[in-house]
């Protein structure tokens, strides 16, 4: 256990050294490479409490999957990264504040975070060890939490909409293949016999 | 929970070595072979002249709806695992409940390939 305890300082110090790396890094594809980075150590953080599905789904959906996403929108976005940071002077200030107030609250967050006694009572998650991790969730998730599951496809339907809506367009003047069409198509419609005398030509 | 760690113990060997060989080639290069650094060696070559602008240009919008589309069926596979494994203890309910969720999905489904989102043109 002494080992795991070795482990953990190892990767929650590369996951904090990463998000570091992300936010003061120059180049912003860099920025992104550190951030697969630093889900990866959060998989291996998530292993050592025991959560392997999460674990699993992190490094799925979010170095798979995610993580190109950010590269494109970084790609896409085309800023000039250099001119953005003229005018940093001017919002140090009022980022300072923002900042603060964030520090402040998590700091009373964490100072006065205390559990309810009755919500012992009423957790419905299974006692870790027993059951086999993934088995445990899923022995919950589609029953005990129905409405947050449907919700979750409502929402994956909402995107799937949206981004439909946003960025799909109809271009002018692409040429389709319509095999309805090909196939409808007769040889008597399109085809004619001419028969041509020697000498005349068609 | 020991158990479960140790199971995983194979992977870090794994990662332990694939950083020890990185590592080994990228140091392994730097002391043996010989080094002429030069600014010309670094910089950006195109066909013989000056790069013409960056290498971070504008693409189709496309490509990120491909990528949204892959993200929305990774997620609905990610939902499937934990069902499958325990459809045994949640019995008819669940499996309904699995049924429902499926359906909305191929409701957006049906709406892309419909609008036509699937094609590249």
């Amino acid at each position: 256990m002494a080992f795991a305890g070795f482990m953990f300082y190892i990767f929650a110090a590369i996951t904090v050294a990463c998000a570091v790396m992300v936010v003061t890094s120059r180049n912003p594809v860099h920025s992104v490479l550190y951030l697969i980075l630093a889900f990866f150590n959060a998989a291996g953080l998530f292993v050592l409490i025991g959560a392997e599905f999460l674990a699993m789904i992190l490094v799925v959906v979010y170095v798979g999957a995610v993580a190109v996403l950010f590269l494109f929108v970084v790609m896409m976005l085309d800023v000039n990264f250099v001119e953005l940071r003229k005018g940093v002077r001017n919002y140090v200030y009022i980022g300072a504040v923002i900042g603060g107030i964030l520090f402040v609250e998590l700091a009373m967050v964490a100072t006065s975070w205390s559990l309810g006694p009755e919500l012992a009572s009423i957790s419905l998650g299974p006692v870790v060890g027993e059951v086999h991790n993934t088995r445990s969730i899923g022995q919950v998730i589609y029953t005990d939490y129905i409405y947050l599951f449907q919700g979750a496809g409502m929402i994956l339907l909402v995107a799937m909409v949206g981004a439909i809506v946003l960025t799909h367009r109809q271009r002018a003047g692409v040429k389709k293949q319509v095999i309805r069409d090909q196939v409808a198509r007769s040889s008597k419609d399109e085809v004619t016999l001419v028969k041509v005398q020697p000498g005349d030509g068609a | 929970m020991e158990e479960l760690l140790s199971d995983y113990f194979p992977i870090l060997v794994f990662l332990g070595i694939a950083i020890a060989v990185s590592a080994l080639m990228i140091v392994g290069s730097m002391l043996v072979a010989r080094q002429h650094p030069d600014s010309e060696k670094l910089s950006a070559y195109e066909c013989g002249f000056e790069a013409f602008d960056d290498a971070r240009s504008r693409f189709d919008v496309r490509f990120y709806l491909v990528t949204l589309l892959f993200i929305i069926f990774d997620l609905e596979v990610a939902f499937l695992f934990p069902w499958a494994v325990a459809l045994g203890d949640i019995g008819l309910f669940g499996f309904w409940s699995m049924v429902i969720f499926l359906g909305i999905l191929t409701i957006g489904f049906v709406y892309e390939w419909r609008k036509g989102a699937l094609e590249w043109e």
